[in-house]
This record gives C-alpha cells, structure tokens and sequence, in this order.
C-alpha cells in the first residue's frame, strides 16, 4: 500500500520539478516583461501545484493523513500567483516598460491613453465643481 | 531508495529553478523583471519545502508552505503598489 503512494507522490513530484524549471528557463531567455511573466507564472504555478498535491497524495495514501492546511496551500497559491502576476505586469505598462522590438502591434496603448486621459479630464472637473461649492459655501 | 534518489533529484532541479530566477533578478533590466522573479523564487520555494516533507516523512512544515504563500503575494502586491504610484499605502486627501 505504501509503495503505490510512492510512485504517485515521486511522479507527481518530479513533474512538478521539471514544470519549475522550465519556466526559470522561460524566464532567463524570453526577451520583455510581459513575456516573461507569462513563462514565470503559469508554468510555475502548475509546477508548484503538481508538487503539492504529489504531497498530499503521498501521505494520504500511505500514512491515511489528510493535511487540511496542504489544501489550503494549493488553494492559496492557485488563487494568488496569476493575480500576483497580473498586478506586476500592469505595473510595468503604467511604468512604461517597453515592449520588445519584436512585438508587432500595442493594442492597449490607444484604449490605456484614452482611459487615462478621460481619467484626468474627470478629476479637473470634480476639483472645479469643489471650488464652486466652496465659493458657494462662502458667499 | 529509489524514492529517495527521485526525490533529491527533484531538489536539485528545484535548485537550478531558483538559480536561474536569481539570475533574472540581478540581471533584470526593469525593477518589474526583479520582483516577478523573486515572486517565482517563493513559489520555487513552497515547491522545494513540500519535497523535504516528504524526504523527511514529517508533518511539521505544512504551515510553512501557507505562510511563504502569503507573504510572497503580499510582499509582490506592495511592490507593484510601489511601482505603480510611488507609494504603498495612500493617504486620504
């Protein structure tokens, strides 16, 4: 019994492993921000989650011990790595990184100036209006 | 002993991961690349404590496992805030 846990939990183990590295990889040669986040969060995180429940898996069936707090790792990690990711890429763009030479078009880059400078026109308005009511107030 | 042998070899490759993201992380050319790098070196990490649980048959290290997650999503979040606006926490006008 102890044995067929084993060979789950080293199988899953090493594919976790091998998933890991594939994406340090990914992340040492891709050229820009954008791609690399996209080889360093998804592939790490099947990685990492192929080890966990390798784990878990592994002493489920061989000691019959259930890790409540293992699930909640997986969950954890599964629900927090491409957010992580997603806040650092739109950091990037607002930072304006630059795209890699490559990149044939920037799809974002119209709707992202437009957005921003609606964003600025609004608050001109509202600190106008404040003024009004300020004025107001007074008189 | 073969599952002993798969299971460091599993380190290992855990450990080639982590020292390529550091190379990322000292070579990177914006401070973005740096903190996703580092934000892959924890989840490299979480992996490689869930590898010495079961080399070690211990049950000791699963809060560990929950607590690197937390604090590498939380640390990664400030340091996007930090990029983004200059500031991690706003304060109110």
């Amino acid at each position: 019994m102890s044995g067929s846990g084993e060979v789950v939990g080293a199988i899953l183990i090493l594919i976790g492993a091998i998933f890991s590295l594939i994406s340090a990889i990914g992340n040492v040669r891709l050229p820009d921000v954008y791609t690399r986040s996209h080889a360093a969060s998804k592939s790490s995180t099947l990685g990492v989650l192929c080890a966990l429940v390798g784990t878990l898996l592994y002493f489920l069936i061989s000691d019959g011990f259930f890790s409540i707090r293992l699930i909640l790792g997986i969950f954890f990690v599964f629900l927090t790595a491409p957010v992580a990711a997603h806040v650092i890429c739109r950091a990037a763009y607002r930072h304006q990184v630059p795209l890699t030479e490559q990149s044939v078009q920037d799809e974002l880059k119209d709707y992202y100036m437009e957005n921003e400078n609606l964003e600025q026109e609004d608050k001109a308005y509202l600190i106008e209006k404040e003024i009004e009511l300020q004025v107001t107030e007074q008189v | 002993m073969i599952f002993e042998t798969v299971l460091i070899t599993a380190l290992c490759i855990l450990m080639l991961a982590i020292l390529a993201n550091l190379y990322r992380v000292v070579k990177g050319p914006s401070s973005a690349d740096r903190v996703q790098a580092l934000d892959s070196v924890g989840i490299n990490l979480i992996a490689s404590i869930a590898v010495f649980s079961v080399l070690l048959h211990t049950h000791a290290f699963f809060d560990l496992i929950l607590l690197i997650g937390i604090l590498s999503f939380i640390g990664t979040v400030a340091f996007a805030r930090f990029i983004e606006r200059g500031v991690v926490i706003e304060r109110k006008r």
